[in-house]
């Protein structure tokens, strides 16, 4: 039995954004740090380790220094990385990445027993949609919005959040789990697992790599081959540069809704 | 590469909304989305559809999409729909895409929405715009839009013109926009969040003519590999304050009656439909708990509205909501920080603007 998890280097959205010609980011030119559903996708597999002696192996596609991100999560405890790493995957969006993460996890292996889990969404790019896309091309039951996961056997009970409540759901492994940072807490880093994790093997998967796998078309993959193209991206009006609405009684407040109103804010 | 039908672009035709019920009763972000997909539609010269997924779902709550601007409505009624499952819910719809060919599929992008979304655009092979928060088809029409949203120069900038869907999007937390596109594949998909696109008034003469076609379903229980036990409604929210859309935030200016000050800001939350949160003054002082601070100590968010009452705008504070899309403060001191990040700001007692704000957000609300 094993535990794969998909974890993504995000830039820090906190400081400094820099963007590229053709409207992608430019990751290189910012700070990073794990993506935290991601992280809490990493605990929930490292109690299951705990629980069950399973093994933990983490997959992450981007740039070479995510390599730096593996060693972090192998120092937590995962026992196997994974760097998908290549020039043709570059610029791929949500459809062309799960297609290369659904390759690299077949390469991995998916076997009866083991669950993939994947973060609800990343902070760069909010759309959740890599972990559904994932198990569609893996042919796995998913369940999104994790806030609670549950094993027995090979039966996984899951509380799967709703705007106004939940749904408690069971699902048999294979099978993919999206989770919340409300999950868990993640773990630090130990002081041995540090000592360990360049010594615990550490993957890449390069285009050469994956290319047999039916899913790895250079029509289908990379920025040539994502279905969604930028077509303008451009800067909202500098914040700051706000009105400041005259006097503070009846007139002014309806003149604020009316601005609201007419903006579709409210 | 291997075929997909999705590539055929020109066999597609139409504008699709699929129209999220729970329980049997349609979820209002529905409405928002007929009423933007009634546009799309209209600049298109095509029909606009609503796609409802159900068992039992009541005959007039399905005709009245049609006074949202749906033309026909595509009823798909089984047992195995009555409560969302991804493997159903995705199975259905991609039968139904793959039948009828339409070329835009909005979807609300609730918790349900963005499960399924993704799921049905990488069966169907075709791309997905997650959050748009601006559509579309028309170029002339995006660019008024553009002129003012945006700092391009649209005048001066050169233009691919199209009727691709246009899907505009906020990344990296507000910092940048982006409008994407899918133009070699159909349907073109976008998910939208509730609130974010406005409901036309309700036309009776609209939901009196919409056609409902019952679509056969072809579904058996092996088809579902995930189990409902159990469905639960939570009884009372915890604060959500990085997930809420609308935060209503207080400060020291409360001081003089800190309990009322926290009362006036829950029902200016409650019209808004937000949640309360506050400095880390008000948190230090005890008069509201630590789950409610925003700030570099406290959480970060960027809600959609942030209304700051009484808030001075430390730096700390500012760090954990000037990302907000849409600022209101009211403050009564005119050189407070907090102004310099407002979208909107009004320079007087929160005691006394708080109360009328919800009053007329509140009749505003009731007149639509």
């Amino acid at each position: 039995m094993k535990a794969i998890v998909c974890v993504k280097q995000v830039p820090d959205t906190s400081g400094v954004v820099a963007v590229k010609e053709d409207g992608t980011m430019d990751r290189a030119a910012m700070a990073t740090i794990t993506n935290h559903d991601d992280l809490a996708a990493v605990e929930a597999a490292l109690e299951l380790k705990d629980a069950t002696g399973c093994e933990v192996v983490v997959v992450s596609m981007g740039p070479p220094p995510a390599e730096g991100m593996l060693r972090e999560l192998l120092a937590m405890g995962a026992d196997k990385a994974v760097l998908v790493s290549a020039r043709e995957f570059g610029g791929s969006d949500t459809y062309a990445t799960s297609q290369i993460l659904a390759a690299a996890i077949k390469k991995i292996g998916v076997e009866q027993d083991d669950v993939v889990f994947c973060g609800r969404q990343a902070i760069d790019g909010d759309t959740a949609q890599v972990g559904p896309q994932i198990a569609e091309k893996l042919h796995l039951p998913q369940v999104s919005y994790a806030a609670d996961v549950k094993m027995e056997g090979n039966a996984l009970t899951v509380k799967r959040l709703l705007e106004d409540g939940y749904m408690m759901l069971k699902v048999q492994t294979p099978c993919l789990i999206t989770c919340v940072k409300e999950l868990n807490t993640p773990r630090y880093m130990s002081v041995p697992g540090i000592f360990e994790c360049y010594s615990k093997p550490l993957e890449v998967f390069n285009y050469d790599t994956l290319k047999d796998d039916e899913l790895i078309d250079l029509d289908t993959i990379g920025l040539k081959g994502s279905p969604t193209n930028v077509y303008k991206s451009f800067s909202p009006p500098v914040k700051g540069a706000g009105m400041m609405l005259e006097g503070a009684d009846k007139a002014t407040v309806d003149q604020l809704v009316g601005i609201l109103d007419g903006k579709h804010i409210i | 590469m291997a075929e997909f039908n999705s590539k055929d672009t020109g066999a597609f035709k139409g504008v699709w909304v699929f129209c999220e019920q729970r329980e049997g009763v349609i979820m209002s972000i529905s409405y928002q989305l007929l009423s933007e997909g009634r546009k799309l539609a209209n600049d298109l010269g095509v029909e606009l559809c609503g796609v409802v997924l159900g068992s039992g779902v009541k005959e007039e709550y399905i005709k009245a999409l049609g006074g949202y601007g749906a033309d026909k409505v595509y009823y798909c009624d089984h047992e195995l729909l009555k409560d969302y499952t991804t493997d159903g819910y995705t199975k259905v719809i991609c039968d139904l895409v793959e039948d009828k060919k339409p070329e835009i599929f909005l979807i609300g992008a609730t918790n349900i929405g963005r499960d399924l979304g993704p799921r049905c655009a990488a069966r169907l092979h075709t791309g997905l715009t997650a959050d748009c928060t601006h559509l579309d088809v028309d170029v002339e029409k995006y660019k008024s839009f553009l002129k003012t949203t945006s700092t391009i120069d649209v005048d001066n900038t050169a233009f691919e013109v199209n009727t691709n869907l246009k899907m505009t999007r906020p990344a990296f937390g507000g910092h940048l926009m982006a409008t994407i596109i899918c133009p070699r594949f159909r349907p073109q998909m976008s998910t939208v969040r509730p609130g974010v696109m406005a409901t036309q008034a309700y036309d009776e003469a609209g939901a009196a003519k919409t056609v409902v076609e019952n679509v056969p379903v072809s579904l058996s229980k092996d088809d579902i590999h995930v189990e409902i036990l159990e469905i639960k409604k939570a009884a009372k929210k915890m604060v959500d304050l990085i997930g809420a859309d609308v935060v209503v935030s207080v400060g020291r200016g409360i001081s003089k009656d800190p309990e009322k000050g926290i009362a006036l800001a829950q029902d200016l939350a409650n019209a808004l439909g937000g949640v309360v949160g506050s400095s880390r003054a008000c948190v230090d002082a005890g008069w509201i708990s630590a789950d409610h601070q925003v700030g570099q100590t406290g959480k970060t968010v960027h809600p959609r509205i942030y209304v700051a009452l009484g808030i001075s705008g430390a730096i700390q504070h500012k760090a954990g909501m000037q990302d907000s899309e849409c600022i209101i403060a009211v403050n009564k001191n005119g050189d407070a920080p907090i102004f310099e990040v407002a979208s909107y700001g009004i320079v007087g007692d929160l005691f006394k603007v708080a109360p009328m704000l919800t009053e007329a957000i509140k009749a505003l609300k009731a007149s639509k």
